[in-house]
């Protein structure tokens, strides 16, 4: 079968005679790769490079006729991560941790972060609008002014982070449970949950509220995972997600302390399995030294208590926080094998591919270049059985990993890795290869009638390592693993128009200098800041 | 006459927003609520400054034309095998990616002048990390403000109205109340003191003792600012308490509030020159404020210790923060040296001090720090943009830059440019060229263009795009 592309898209067919021909006889053809969470530009992840020079010394990519040089590992620098992404043959990548307030930052980086089509997502969860707006029961006009920060932060969907627990942290504490009422403006997590979702359905936005659960990264925390997600249960469609759980494996915790730390994925998988309004992503954890960066600034500060390792912690003014604690996954550390067990047990019993997406939360799992060992994970009991082999005793006996026949095939993974995300986003264009879809194409070497990649899973993480082929826009842009062609990516974001324009600039105006330390007119970014950008005009009903 | 709203002052760290500028015929005419540096930069900017481009001949510096300054300048970055370009503070984001992408594209060493000033800070961050936010977060919610090592009121002057004591927040309410009867207080003792000298001829109030307990507002359930410094200044003043440190002696005082904070006991009578029991009493309202801030200036990274006063400084406040809240920041100086730290560190993965010369980014303070390549006589060449080095070096390093070919890149006549052999005169960022610049707590604001430059000098961008552009087509030529 071929696939014909013409001016970026994928068309009913081209003249043959004229056309460019990639042959990839004996190969997989995927369409590009999307990834729905991981952290790559703006403030917090510029820190993070700022805090590590320990972390680039042993990985840097020396500058080449067509690349721009850079240093990798953990945190790597825009063009480095650019061109790591497009060698994997990923085509579009969406930053999930956005401050509004730097949104400016989060623009200009991924402005420097070539070969890949990007979104951000701004936080919006502990914003003071937000919080009055919902805890005053005033839904439409809190609609109103979610679609004015998209806009003005050329954002693409609703990022809550452990709500209430943020503006909390502006006082060095934290929100207990779903019910515990924020200090000083008098609502609840569930109230936020609740809120922003029913606002994100008024705006029609693409994507789902894109939840950061209470508790994260505690014992026992699975039982708020599952409360997050029942919360809104009333709140969906037949059929239609209303809420992404990302990086769920660290909400996924069992056990009342560290020491009796447990899996909690089966019963979450459970729930999932019933249910239809959920989509989730895994955060899988590797076994290596990275960097954890989260809004969630109280969890940061737990866990560098937890480490005794470096902290940074910057809270943004009415908005947001932040924090970064650099981590070491251990193979024979119960809790962090739990971990690694966790995100698998989580991909592998939850039936529906469509539900559950690949992803490390980069860095905070892991770097995103062990996609590879993922997918090889998740294709193959063997390969699942050698890491098993290496990990804590203790963490090996609790696993139900053992219990686990199912492998993934391809198809599977190309849900997982790129079809899923696409859906789970609302980027219509993305995710297939049917007529009319963008030719972002990934091409990996090896033979799907050949090769069993529960056996042979070196070859296939091999394949998913270097592309053989990655087509941006309908231009090749890798071959073989190397960069031969660097191309600017597009910049997504949603335009969402409302009826309340007007007022909503008066409200917002007036209460500016009250809320902020800067002028309303210097914090919209206009859209020429961009250097591609690509607006999603949505209709609201409101 | 128009009036622009919503302008941001390209002067210091503090970055204030909120200038309105009276533009008549492309001239400014009147400034509103900016300070006084503020005030004089954007009404005297274009009184002493360069038009044309200059080139060295024979030793003279006469005048060229643009291409002919991109030509000579580009020959000067391709000749050269390790030449430094360095500045960058105080000039546009967009400006300084273009720099990164030069100096990779020469293979040299990038640098800003965080190096002279907030470097220290930076490695000590890079050791214990560091708890911030941005000030607004301080407007709302800091009830207790330390200035240590740091003038605002003469070098950030509108820091403390705008993000601290003065400033309104949701849960905190303006100071000017109180200081403005501990003005009046000392107003009073100023004159009498002056009249006293005049009568008795000689100075009675020479001494002050060092008071022995804390004033009664360092008590109250309300915001209180302390200043710890060598010598008493005007942000002193200001303060509901002043610490007089001894010079040099600023980590021994951060390590005994560490010690105090930790309960544990001091065998000495005082540390630093302040007595015990003042240090109790101001730990104690440390651990009991509802949310703290230390901000720190150069008074602490470029003193006896550098980088280890700075550590106790970040230690500190990691310490307090299992007490109560508390937070600490640096006073960056330039508009954007926050800014150049940013963009070296996106594009490099480090902040400052980078060397290109093996095709990808190194990082080695003291190695690969600019004053220290000068001292070493490596450099073969240097392009200096938006600085002045050659008035503010060491000596030995400013006389090894000038030694060999400087391009230098500047709206104003400074030392350096000078001593150069390639002068840009460029548009004045901010008034006459836009961009974005970060704000010391790395909120990005945009600078904004107000009147038309000269038509013989271009944005730093473009002067820089240009040169990179005619390296690049010499480098293809040689090959």
């Amino acid at each position: 079968m071929d696939i014909a592309i013409k001016d970026g898209k994928i068309v009913e067919k081209v003249d043959e005679k004229k056309a460019e021909v990639v042959d990839a006889s004996r190969m997989i053809v995927m369409p590009g790769g999307v990834d729905i969470h991981c952290h790559i530009a703006g403030a917090e992840v510029n820190s993070g490079r700022i805090l590590r020079p320990e972390d680039h010394f042993k990985d840097v990519e020396a500058k080449t006729a067509l690349t721009r040089s850079g240093v990798g590992y953990s945190i790597p620098s825009t063009f480095t991560t650019g061109y790591r992404y497009s060698r994997m043959g990923y085509t579009t990548v969406m930053n999930p941790s956005m401050p509004p307030l730097e949104a400016r930052h989060t623009h200009e980086e991924l402005d420097d972060t070539p070969m890949v089509d990007k979104a951000t997502y701004p936080l919006l969860g502990d914003w003071w609008f937000v919080l009055e707006h919902l805890r005053d029961g005033l839904l439409e006009e809190c609609a109103a002014h979610v679609a004015w920060m998209m806009s003005a932060t050329k954002g693409y969907a609703i990022k809550i982070v452990n709500p209430g627990g943020l503006e909390a942290w502006g006082f060095g504490r934290n929100v207990k449970n779903l019910d515990d009422p924020v200090r000083y403006f008098n609502i609840t997590p569930r109230e936020i949950l609740r809120g922003l979702c029913r606002v994100n359905k008024l705006l029609n936005m693409p994507h789902t509220i894109h939840v950061h659960t209470n508790n994260l990264g505690q014992p026992g925390n699975y039982l708020t995972t599952l409360e997050t997600m029942k919360c809104v249960e009333d709140l969906a469609e037949e059929g239609h997600p209303a809420i992404h759980i990302t990086h769920c494996q660290f909400s996924a915790f069992k056990g009342s302390d560290w020491g009796t730390m447990s899996s909690g994925a089966e019963e979450i998988a459970k729930y999932v399995n019933h249910h239809s309004h959920v989509t989730l992503d895994m955060g899988q954890v590797i076994f290596t030294d990275t960097t954890t960066m989260t809004a969630d600034g109280p969890f940061q500060y737990g866990l560098y208590q937890l480490s005794g390792n470096k902290w940074v912690n910057h809270d943004v003014e009415t908005e947001t926080s932040a924090g970064i604690v650099p981590f070491r996954y251990k193979r024979k550390s119960a809790v962090h094998a739990t971990q690694w067990s966790i995100a698998l047990e989580l991909a592998l019993l939850i039936k529906d591919p469509w539900k559950i997406y690949m992803t490390t939360d980069h860095p905070n799992g892991g770097p995103f270049t062990a996609y590879p060992h993922i997918i090889a994970w998740l294709m193959s009991g063997v390969a699942r059985k050698k890491t098993m082999s290496k990990i804590s005793k203790r963490a090996r006996r609790k696993s139900l990993l053992p219990s686990i026949a199912r492998e993934l095939g391809f198809y599977e993974i190309a849900i997982v890795t790129r079809a899923g995300q696409a859906k789970a986003l609302g980027l219509k264009q993305k995710g297939h290869l049917g007529v009319g879809a963008d030719a972002d194409v990934a091409v990996y070497d090896i033979n799907p009638e050949l090769v069993d990649p529960s056996k042979k899973y070196k070859t296939a993480r091999r394949a998913f390592k270097r592309a053989a082929y990655t087509i941006k826009g309908g231009e090749i842009v890798v071959k073989d693993g190397q960069i031969v062609r660097p191309v600017f990516g597009k910049t997504f974001w949603v335009d969402v128009k409302t009826s309340l324009p007007i007022e909503v600039n008066d409200d917002i105006k007036r209460k500016f200098r009250e809320y902020w330390t800067v002028e309303y007119e210097n914090y919209p970014i206009p859209d020429r800041f961009l250097h591609v950008p690509a607006p999603i005009p949505v209709k609201a009903e409101v | 006459m128009t009036v622009v709203t919503g302008v941001t002052c390209p002067v210091c760290g503090t970055f204030c927003d909120d200038i309105e500028l009276v533009v008549k015929d492309n001239v400014i005419t009147d400034v509103r609520n900016a300070c006084a540096m503020g005030a004089a930069k954007f009404l005297n900017y274009s009184t002493h400054r360069n038009l044309r481009p200059l080139v060295r001949k024979n030793g003279e510096l006469v005048e060229a034309s643009i291409d002919e300054a991109v030509k000579r300048a580009a020959e000067i970055l391709v000749d050269a095998t390790y030449p430094i370009l360095y500045g960058w503070s105080n000039t546009s984001c967009e400006a300084i990616r273009v720099g990164v992408e030069l100096t990779e594209e020469v293979g040299g060493v990038i640098d800003n002048t965080s190096t002279v000033c907030h470097g220290p800070s930076v490695l000590s961050i890079q050791d214990v990390g560091i708890a911030s936010c941005t000030l607004g977060q301080l407007r709302h919610r800091a009830d207790l403000i330390f200035y240590w090592a740091s003038n605002p009121w003469s070098a950030h002057p509108r820091h403390i109205e705008r993000y601290t004591m003065f400033s309104e927040g949701r849960f905190q309410k303006s100071a000017w109340r109180g200081y403005l009867s501990r003005l009046g207080g000392i107003m009073s003792r100023k004159r009498l003191r002056r009249a006293a000298n005049l009568v008795l001829r000689r100075d009675v109030f020479a001494t002050p003792e060092v008071e022995r307990r804390l004033p009664y507002s360092m008590f109250q359930k309300k915001r209180k600012m302390v200043v710890v410094d060598v010598r008493n200044t005007r942000t002193a003043e200001a303060a509901d308490y002043f610490l007089q440190v001894e010079p040099n002696k600023d980590y021994e005082l951060l390590q005994a509030f560490r010690m105090l904070i930790r309960d544990e006991e001091l065998d000495v009578s005082e540390v630093a020159g302040v007595p015990v029991e003042i240090l109790e009493e101001v730990a104690d309202v440390m651990v009991g404020c509802e949310l703290g801030i230390l901000f720190f200036g150069v008074g602490l990274t470029m003193s006896e210790g550098k980088l280890r006063n700075v550590d106790a400084a970040l230690n500190l406040t990691r310490d307090l923060n299992s007490h109560t809240k508390f937070l600490i920041m640096p006073m960056r100086g330039h508009f954007n040296v926050t800014g150049a730290d940013v963009v070296f560190a996106w594009q490099t993965g480090y902040p400052y001090a980078i060397d290109f010369s093996h095709g990808y980014p190194r990082y080695n303070p003291g190695e690969t720090s600019v004053i220290d390549i000068l001292c070493r006589d490596e450099a073969d060449a240097s392009l200096i943009i938006a600085s002045d080095p050659v008035a503010h070096f060491p000596q030995k390093a400013a006389q090894n830059l000038v030694k060999k070919p400087l391009i230098a890149i500047d709206p104003e006549v400074t030392p350096t440019t000078l001593m150069a052999d390639v002068v840009f005169p460029s548009a004045f960022v901010g008034i006459e060229a836009h961009g974005t610049a970060y704000r010391m707590d790395h909120v990005p604001l945009p600078l904004k263009k107000i009147v038309e430059p000269p038509k013989t000098c271009l944005p730093d961008t473009e002067i820089l795009q240009r040169i990179l552009h005619k390296v690049r087509k010499l480098r293809r030529e040689q090959n």
